[in-house]
């Protein structure tokens, strides 16, 4: 009943004889345990790859079918902060490998290390993309039914908000990351007082974890700010101004009109109120001309660079979700590590997790130039 | 050779099994058992079952008169998206592979479980999720009216339960995906030692290629239901063509999973079938190799004949062609394995009991609704049969007539193994020539129906029509009364009937090694690996009442190896 093919490759970490136990009962041997989750993993990331393939193909359709709204679109999104993100995520890839790599040579503590550094950077990755997202929201740049462009950032209401100068749905987004360090750090002092200290150790990693989220925050905050102007602030932003460059760019006579477009708009900047007609105005001002060969009605380009938003959402979203799922993995990994559970012949678990978190990185790897960088 | 207390242990009806090892309703719930998960997973697609055939009944009995009132038009409309949602993502695609390959597949490889024991329990608590999803449409007092391919756009405008349907749907994606992904896994790495690809019964094969399907197509139905659950909730315009959306992506997204899904549906059936065939007839199966690779063939070739789902949504007429002409192509593989079925009877020694019955049954109504396929295949009479009767009893043909079919040959064939009782096999028989009769009376006139222009989905019709559909209900209350009986059939035979022993049938695949019902791992000793189409191999023991591998015979008594007959 043992397994037919005999593997030569993992021969070093392996002894066949050694019942481990961490051996499940149906299994001979190690060896065969762990070919079954290694080529279980790799059927799984294939489902993955797959799950991810509609999106991937409504993408390319659309893109095929509307190429002129995906320029318009892309602009809106900053490629500083998703080229940040992106070193991030590579960072904790190779921290991620390491981390596999100790694990196989039974190195306990130093697996533990790299995985806590690598959940840092997925929270970090999260921080940053909260910052993105807070900041697309204030501008009105949601899915298809509910785009409504400002090109304004709205003045924060909350005490947070106006004291930071930051979006007010970044506000939020940071609620639930910051009652969760706080459930980490009194879940530590806790366990420290039963003297539980592995616990404790491991809620005080868990904490840190989540601090990654707000190191992601204030990095991209910065970075926001430095390359678009601050939120709220009385002057118009940098990113308004790039769309109707591109507008006009293909049409050198209309450039003095988007200029002055553009100094209009700053006019109307902080306004809240609803902004439809004011987009439609610009377009019929300045852009018009323009989008003649491709969309005579402008604001039916206006509607479609939703749908590219809609695209993004879906995308990154779901790929958050599995930055979360990972960070869940991640965590069990780190407290097994402080358990001492890896040995030469059994660190399965870590190989695993590791392979999903290249993948997911992986994913973003495809996600950053279709989205970010279109031109 | 060993001695007859040894061959007791090995073979005779054991003191303790899987069944009797642990008890209490924990043991179960929380079991990481194959063949318990297995057991419960029958007794969950058996509701389904029942639950979707009762929907059919209402349906069938409303259209019993052509101005019938028995139902309001709306709820004609539930009724058949009902029956359909529940009988392809909570019957049939879990029916044979969740249900009979989980008790099965492992003990064919001589293996003491699949590889992820908790991903197998996990995927049955999927299953219930996700069946109650579905029927948290009904419940929701809302229900479900867009039939089961979820269209767009009228799901993302009707503002029935579609939310909980199509979640439902995606929970049921992943038990599948979890099912086929430990299969493809256990057949991989916990084969028994020197047991190659070509030593494997045909069964595993079909679950393999059935296992390929599940996990390469499933995920793109899941994605497709978030962004239609996406579209209905903040339209996002990727399939509502009031935003800009395509609502033809929908069906391509939708039958690039549910065409390969037919394929999940039949694949196992007819891994069953060559099993059946083969060992009621005592006859090596024909053409072995032919038939493996056949179901591989089937497996891939259904992900390119999708589009012929869309003949008439507008597709390109190349497109419409290449879809076409590739459909064509599966009959090929389809037909290899209905020639090496007849061929294996050829000359064998034929036992007509029930498992038999239904797998000839099978081969008979498979072979309708096959080559009927190739109608619908065709382009210039889609156009006419398009949405029509000869569509659903094209289908009707295969899923019932062939899986349905198949799961209860299965089902009496594994049945004395599983529980270690015989069940009464004359009764088993009538219920079978219920269920066949009542089969073809209830689908064969829709083909008549459809080519005359009967468009499926209408709760009213011309009054020319009412004498076929009149037939067709009577033959579905037949086919209910068959299936029922079968059922009263088993679990009596499940609780009462007499004892069986290890292998009443003379099979020589490895599940039979084991008694009847099998130890908690299986097997209490290692099996001998042998051919599973050798029935030489398996000689019978007058003690044990059962046949046993050659090997542990009692020298005196064993029967000379037959030479093959050369035909």
């Amino acid at each position: 009943m043992a397994v037919a093919d005999s593997h030569d490759t993992h021969d070093d970490h392996h002894d066949l004889h050694d019942h481990g136990e961490f051996i499940a009962h149906h299994f001979d041997s190690a060896e065969q345990q762990f070919d079954s989750g290694k080529l279980g993993i790799w059927l799984f990331l294939v489902t993955e790859v797959l799950f991810f393939s509609g999106l991937f193909v409504a993408y390319s359709l659309y893109r095929t079918n509307n190429p002129v709204v995906f320029e318009q679109a892309h602009v809106f999104l900053n490629k500083y902060l998703g080229g940040l993100n992106t070193i991030v995520l590579l960072f904790s890839s190779l921290t991620m490998a390491l981390g596999v790599r100790s694990a196989q040579l039974g190195r306990n503590k130093n697996c533990s290390i790299y995985i806590l550094i690598t959940m840092v950077c997925a929270t970090m990755f999260l921080g940053v993309k909260a910052v993105e997202y807070s900041h697309k929201w204030d501008m009105g740049i949601l899915v298809r039914s509910a785009f409504d462009l400002t090109y304004t950032h709205p003045v924060p209401t909350t005490e947070i908000g106006k004291s930071l100068h930051i979006s007010d749905y970044l506000v939020y987004l940071c609620v639930i990351p910051a009652l969760l360090i706080a459930g980490f750090v009194v879940a530590s002092v806790i366990s420290k007082l039963i003297n539980k200290n592995m616990l404790a150790k491991f809620m005080m990693a868990m904490a840190i974890t989540v601090g990654g989220y707000f190191l992601g925050v204030g990095i991209g905050v910065i970075f926001m700010n430095a390359t678009e102007g601050e939120t709220g602030s009385s002057h118009a932003s940098a990113i308004a101004e790039q769309p109707l460059r591109l507008l006009a760019s293909t049409q050198d006579d209309h450039s003095a009109d988007d200029h002055n477009k553009a100094a209009g708009d700053s006019k109307h900047d902080g306004e809240h109120a609803h902004n439809e007609e004011h987009f439609g105005a610009h377009a019929a001002n300045g852009g018009e001309a323009s989008f003649d060969a491709h969309h005579p009605d402008p604001s039916k380009l206006d509607r479609d660079i939703g749908i590219f938003f809609s695209i993004y959402y879906c995308m990154t979203g779901l790929h958050a979700i599995h930055i979360i799922a990972g960070i869940i993995a991640l965590g069990w990994l780190y407290w097994r590590s402080l358990l001492g559970h890896w040995r030469t012949d059994y660190f399965g678990p870590v190989d695993y997790v590791g392979l999903y978190w290249h993948l997911v990185d992986l994913i973003w790897i495809y996600l950053f130039p279709l989205l970010y960088l279109i031109d | 050779m060993v001695d007859a207390n040894t061959r007791q242990k090995l073979f005779g009806t054991p003191e303790t099994n899987f069944l009797n090892c642990t008890k209490g309703w924990k043991s179960w719930a929380f079991t990481l058992d194959h063949k318990r998960i297995g057991i419960m997973y029958l007794i969950g697609v058996t509701v389904a079952l029942f639950l979707a055939g009762v929907f059919a009944l209402i349906l069938r009995s409303h259209l019993f008169t052509f101005d019938s009132t028995m139902l309001s038009d709306d709820m004609y409309n539930q009724m058949f998206t009902l029956h359909g949602a529940v009988m392809v993502f909570s019957f049939i695609i879990p029916s044979i592979p969740a249900a009979l390959g989980n008790i099965v597949l492992p003990m064919m490889l001589g293996a003491k479980d699949v590889a992820f024991p908790r991903m197998n329990l996990a995927s049955f608590y999927l299953w219930i999720i996700g069946t109650g999803c579905l029927l948290a449409a009904i419940l929701s007092g809302k229900g479900l009216d867009t039939g089961w391919t979820f269209y767009t756009p009228y799901s993302i405008d009707t503002n029935t339960g579609v939310i909980y349907a199509t979640f439902g749907a995606f929970i049921l994606g992943f038990s599948s995906i979890f099912t086929g992904l430990n299969f493809l896994v256990t057949v991989n790495t916990m084969r028994a030692k020197n047991q190659g690809w070509f030593k494997l019964p045909l069964f595993v094969w079909s679950l393999y290629a059935t296992a390929i399907i599940q996990v390469l197509a499933t995920p793109v139905l899941g994605i497709t239901l978030l962004m239609l659950i996406a579209e209905k909730t903040l339209h996002i315009g990727i399939f509502d063509p009031k935003y800009g959306g395509d609502p033809v992506l929908f069906q391509h997204f939708f039958w690039f999973y549910s065409h390969p899904a037919v394929y999940i549906m039949i694949l196992p059936a007819m891994g069953v079938i060559s099993e059946l065939i083969s060992v009621y007839s005592q006859k090596r199966i024909f053409g072995y190799s032919f038939i493996a690779f056949s179901s591989v063939a089937i497996a891939l070739l259904g992900f390119l004949v999708w589009g012929h789902h869309m003949f008439t949504s507008g597709q390109s007429l190349v497109v419409t062609l290449i879809f076409s002409a590739i459909t064509f192509t599966v009959a090929i593989p389809s037909a290899v394995k209905v020639f090496n079925w007849l061929a294996t009877l050829y000359k064998g020694s034929i036992l007509l009991n029930t498992p038999m019955c239904y797998a000839l049954s099978f081969i008979f109504l498979f072979g309708i609704g096959g080559l009927t396929g190739l109608f619908l295949g065709a382009l210039s009479t889609d156009i006419h049969l398009h949405d029509t009767y000869f569509v659903v009893a094209h289908f009707h043909f295969v899923m019932v007539g062939g899986t349905l079919t198949a799961l209860l040959g299965g089902v009496f064939h594994w049945w004395p193994k599983i529980w270690g009782r015989m069940y009464n096999d004359f009764l088993g028989r009538v219920g079978c020539f219920l269920v066949f009769s009542g089969f073809n009376l209830t689908f064969f006139p829709q083909f008549v129906m459809g080519s005359r222009g009967m468009p499926r989905r209408y709760a009213s019709y011309d009054p020319e029509f009412q004498a076929f559909h009149q037939l067709s209900t009577v033959g579905a209350f037949v086919l209910g009364v068959g299936i029922l009986l079968s059922f009263v059939v088993l679990v009596y035979a499940a609780f009462r009937g007499p004892r069986c022993s290890s292998n009443p049938f003379r099979a020589a695949s490895l599940e039979w090694q084991s008694s009847s019902p099998p130890d908690f791992h299986n097997f209490t000793q290692t099996p001998v690996l042998t051919d599973p189409y050798d029935f030489e191999s398996q000689v019978y023991d007058e003690e044990l009442d059962t046949y046993i591998p050659r090997e542990f015979a009692n020298p005196e008594k064993v029967a000379p190896r037959k030479e093959p007959v050369h035909i």
